[in-house]
């Protein structure tokens, strides 16, 4: 029975703006597994990133557990031991300015040896090319500058960086969203290389569901802080249950016939995504939600599982009487 | 086939830099006609962007340069027109929108302003004030943003990246362009608000009989939203050809990679990707920039650049595999 | 984008690091220009003593027979009303203000910066509040007026010149910094270090500080030009360097009185000053873009 690597329990993230209170994060609870990849799937304003840094360490949690290995780390960086620091690591998702503009590729590389005291400095330096031979990049590109890299050789660098301690969890945040399609098969393709190779685990942060199709071994969606859906990968696309998963799957564009027969059908698109300042009452989705019904404004649904290992957060799945048909006709779309 | 609108042939720009000239665009064509939806897809770096400001005449010079070619707008050379007679084809001929919006907007104007100002200045007769707003809040509606005259108070900051980019629209077909250049315009927006962008864009120029040069890295948005497909590589256009010929049957090598590439919502895995890098532009290979990475290279394909020709009807590709029919 | 391998050993990629720079810099054909003028008063500054046509005028020396002399082939920028040869006395006066400029910069640029740097990584805390106040309340003080007070204190004097213009030259470098500091500190390649766990001072000095780096030298030229502006302005009411000490700011006071007769008295040692504060600031477009990263 593998073994959980991480769980995250009612996780809560909250920034305080003079505009108000953004719920970025606003209890999420999910668990993954040694070796497999979670795909954290939602638009802007979705709160996955900030999970994912919270997971890391960057923000503080407002409210929550975050357990690694079983120990309690729901603690900024700086208070976390440095051991810790050796075994999370993240990948960012804008190749540009996740490196220092200022400093070579090898002083990059070098520095997370150089925090942690791995070998000699003879030694980090060899490891330095090993990292760059890693990633299929040539030993002298370890003193340029990044801006002399293309934005898919910088991403490589910062995977090289990530793995330099030899973590266990990686935090990918969208590591190819600003990547070109062929230079993403090549940098997915050397990811699930390595996760086999070193056994890593992944919570893979995207708005990309055809990549999660190919990637995840299972599927989480976020809307506006909290998880709408989370099922295995094979589940999650023969059978999205939640309206919102149907809305996303159905404004993918995609390039064959086979695809567009899989996309659900009725389900357009309409409305903007709420401000995360101003959440709206009940179901956060209720607004644009082809389906709502009257009891969507007014309670909020809870996580209940439909299938083994598939969760829905939604009023139509809630136990009996929750959920209202609404009379045709009548429902009006904020936006 | 009648003549084109907009015909760009042979287009060839160098850029000047500290280790020497940088030969970005090495022959590239395309026509456009009138009310036809042209797509222009490729990956950074290939030349698409630098080939629309030309286009325009926007290209910066130095360090750019344009050595060769024509640009020919109702068979007048865009490229050797005077600056009065490029000044009015660009809004009222042609029109662009860009990829982020909130970086075309001027945050200190407020949408009212700037939208106003496009009319104003863009319409062929002389407007008064209250014509010019009058215009203001029909175009807004007819993008589909709800509350028009309470948009034009607004600040860019005050709207959403997707209802920034409808009043980009906006502006760009307020002045009835005949072409409409949208430079991605839809990559830094979230999926569900693409969906809704790209559909609305497909309405309205279906209305107006707008040409549209869609410039795009995504085959799956091209798909949606062009009638022809033009594939661009390296600073050239290697294949071309309507929407359903290409994706059916994509010829040239780089355009299968392409296609494999893309993660399929059907699943299967990711393809390997495409071996090696887009070549360097200051030493490009002599012959076709593809071949150095090419699965199903020939002899001849490193010696000289196969160019555009016609193999099936309507379907062109630049690759020594296929002759002309 | 790609570039054949030139970087063989580490001084071929100096080397070509440094000629890359000069690319880059001489973009600006006035930014040379001023390099020509910085270069050339700092030649004639370090070797004054050998390339003056009169060096011992530079110091205790009286003629009366040669005094006043408007320019000529002898005395090409005139003589004063001592018979000391101006030229003379300008080759050395610009040691002076070249010595202001580098031991002013050298005492405010370290701490201010230093200063700047910890206020902007701490922003939101009480370190940001107390570095940020200090700093406001000496920024607030009109400069002149500041060293004009401190000078008047203490005897004149060429080293109190130098610490009442540094008192309240700090401060501008220190505020500087905070803004740079305050926004780089938010960047995904500073949080990817305090992830791997680097300490404070790595990432204060190692990450922030070089891209910093460029506003910092910017400003420093630009400095410069003001320094020694401000600098002579002390001396032109005497409460800088004292004679006979040939400080181009005192020379000019001193020629000031036989305007317009004796014109040469005054004009030439002003316009030695003007030339080396143009100097400085035409540098600073040619650092800017030193800097700049090239877009690839």
């Amino acid at each position: 029975m593998a073994q959980e690597i991480l769980r995250v329990e009612e996780l809560k993230k909250y920034f305080l703006t003079s505009r108000g209170t953004v719920r970025a994060v606003d209890g999420v609870s999910f668990a993954l597994e040694e070796k497999e990849t979670l795909g954290l799937v939602g638009e802007s304003g979705s709160g996955k990133s900030t999970t994912a840094y919270t997971v890391v360490g960057i923000y503080a949690p407002t409210a929550g557990r975050i357990l690694f290995q079983g120990q309690d780390i729901s603690r900024p960086v700086n208070k976390r031991p440095k051991a810790l620091k050796r075994s999370i690591q993240i990948v960012f998702q804008d190749p540009g300015t996740s490196l220092n503009p200022r400093r070579t590729i090898g002083q990059i590389l070098e520095l997370p040896l150089k925090v942690h005291q791995i070998g000699t400095r003879r030694d980090r330096k060899h490891r330095v090319t090993e990292l760059l031979q890693l990633v299929e990049l040539p030993a002298d590109y370890q003193h340029k500058a990044p801006h002399m890299l293309g934005g898919g050789e910088r991403q490589m660098v910062a995977i090289a960086r990530a793995l330099a301690t030899e973590p266990q969890l990686v935090i990918l945040d969208e590591p190819t969203s600003a990547l070109d399609v062929s230079i993403q098969a090549k940098i997915i393709n050397m990811l699930l290389k390595f996760q086999q190779e070193m056994g890593l685990s992944y919570l893979f942060i995207t708005h990309d569901l055809s990549l999660m199709r190919n990637v995840a071994t299972r599927v989480a969606i976020m809307y506006l802080g909290k998880i709408c859906e989370l099922a295995p990968t094979k589940q999650f696309f023969h059978n999205p249950l939640h309206p919102y998963t149907q809305m996303l799957l159905s404004s993918i564009p995609v390039v064959s016939e086979d695809e567009e027969d899989l996309k659900p059908e009725k389900v357009v698109s309409r409305g903007e995504i709420p401000s995360p300042v101003n959440v709206p009452p009940g179901c956060r989705f209720h607004t644009r939600c082809l389906e709502v019904g009257a009891g969507c404004r007014e309670r909020e649904p809870e996580m209940v599982e439909v299938e083994p290992g598939h969760f829905v957060s939604c009023l139509k799945f809630s136990p009996a009487g929750a959920f209202q048909a609404a009379s045709a006709g009548s429902e009006e779309v904020d936006t | 086939m009648t003549s084109p609108l907009l015909h760009i042939q042979g287009l060839h720009v160098e850029f000047k830099v500290y280790e020497g000239l940088l030969r970005v665009l090495n022959g590239v064509q395309m026509a456009v006609h009138q009310g036809e939806r042209v797509g222009l897809v490729g990956e950074a770096g290939c030349g698409k962007t630098t080939t629309m400001k030309c286009v325009l005449r926007i290209l910066p010079s130095p360090p750019g340069r344009i050595t060769v070619g024509r640009i020919t707008f109702h068979g007048q050379d865009i490229l050797k027109m005077s600056t009065q007679h490029v000044q009015r084809v660009r809004g009222r001929g042609i029109a662009m929108i860009f990829q982020d919006p909130t970086a075309a907007l001027n945050p200190v104007f407020t949408i009212g302003d700037q939208l106003m100002t496009v009319i104003k200045y863009g319409s062929r007769e002389n407007l008064g004030r209250k014509e010019v707003r009058a215009r203001a809040i029909a175009v807004l509606q007819e993008v589909q943003l709800p509350d028009p005259e309470r948009i034009l108070t607004n600040y860019p900051v005050q709207l959403s990246g997707g209802m920034r980019q409808r009043v980009c629209i906006a502006m760009a077909l307020s002045t009835e362009p005949e072409v409409l250049i949208a430079d991605e315009p839809t990559t830094s927006l979230d999926v569900t608000i693409q969906d809704q962008i790209l559909r609305l864009l497909g309405e309205l120029v279906e209305k107006r009989q707008t040409a549209v040069i869609f410039i795009t890295h995504s085959l799956g948005v091209v798909r949606e939203m062009a009638d022809r497909v033009y594939v661009m590589y390296a600073g050239s256009i290697v294949e071309s050809a309507p929407k359903e010929e290409l994706f059916g049957n994509p010829l040239h090598p780089y355009t299968q990679g392409l296609m494999r590439a893309v993660p399929k919502l059907t699943g299967g895995g990711i393809a390997e990707g495409i071996p090696g890098r887009i070549p360097d532009y200051l030493n490009p290979p002599p012959g076709c920039r593809f071949q150095p990475r090419c699965p199903q290279a020939i002899e001849g394909c490193e010696l000289s650049s196969p160019p555009l020709v016609q193999v099936r009807p309507g379907h062109e590709v630049a690759c020594f595999l296929f002759r002309e029919s | 984008m790609t570039m054949g391998s030139r970087y063989g050993s580490a001084f071929a990629r100096r080397w070509e690091g440094f000629r890359r720079g000069w690319y880059k810099f001489s973009r600006n054909p006035v930014s040379v220009v001023g390099l020509v003028f910085v270069f050339s008063i700092s030649f004639l500054a370090v070797f004054a003593p050998y390339v003056a046509p009169y060096p011992e005028h530079a110091g205790r020396f009286v003629n009366f027979s040669e005094a006043s002399q408007p320019p000529s082939w002898k005395h090409l920028c005139g003589t004063d009303v001592f018979g000391r040869d101006i030229l003379s006395r300008i080759f050395f006066g610009f040691r002076y203000s070249l010595m202001m400029g580098v031991v002013v910069l050298a005492l405010v640029v370290p701490p201010g910066v230093v200063l700047g740097l910890v206020a902007g990584y701490w922003r939101g805390t009480w370190i940001d509040t107390v570095v940020m106040r200090i700093t406001d309340i000496f920024l607030a003080v009109p400069p002149l007026i500041l060293a004009l007070a401190v000078c008047s204190v203490l005897t004149p004097s060429v080293f109190n010149a130098m610490m009442a213009v540094s008192l309240m030259w700090w401060p501008w470098y220190t505020r500087l910094v905070y803004g740079l500091a305050s926004s780089l500190r938010n960047e995904f390649f500073v949080q990817a270090a305090e992830v791997v766990g680097a300490s404070r001072t790595h990432i204060l000095f190692r990450e922030i500080l070089p891209n910093c780096v460029s506003s910092i030298f910017t400003k420093m030229s630009l400095d410069m030009g003001w320094v020694i502006l401000i600098g002579s302005a002390l001396s032109f009411v005497g409460l800088g360097a004292q004679p006979p000490t040939p400080d181009l700011g005192t020379m000019v006071a001193d020629g000031a009185k036989y305007l317009p007769d004796q014109w040469w008295i005054a004009i030439f040692p002003a316009l030695a000053i003007m030339i080396t504060v143009l100097g400085f600031n035409l540098i600073g477009d040619g650092f800017r873009d030193l800097f700049a990263l090239e877009e690839v």
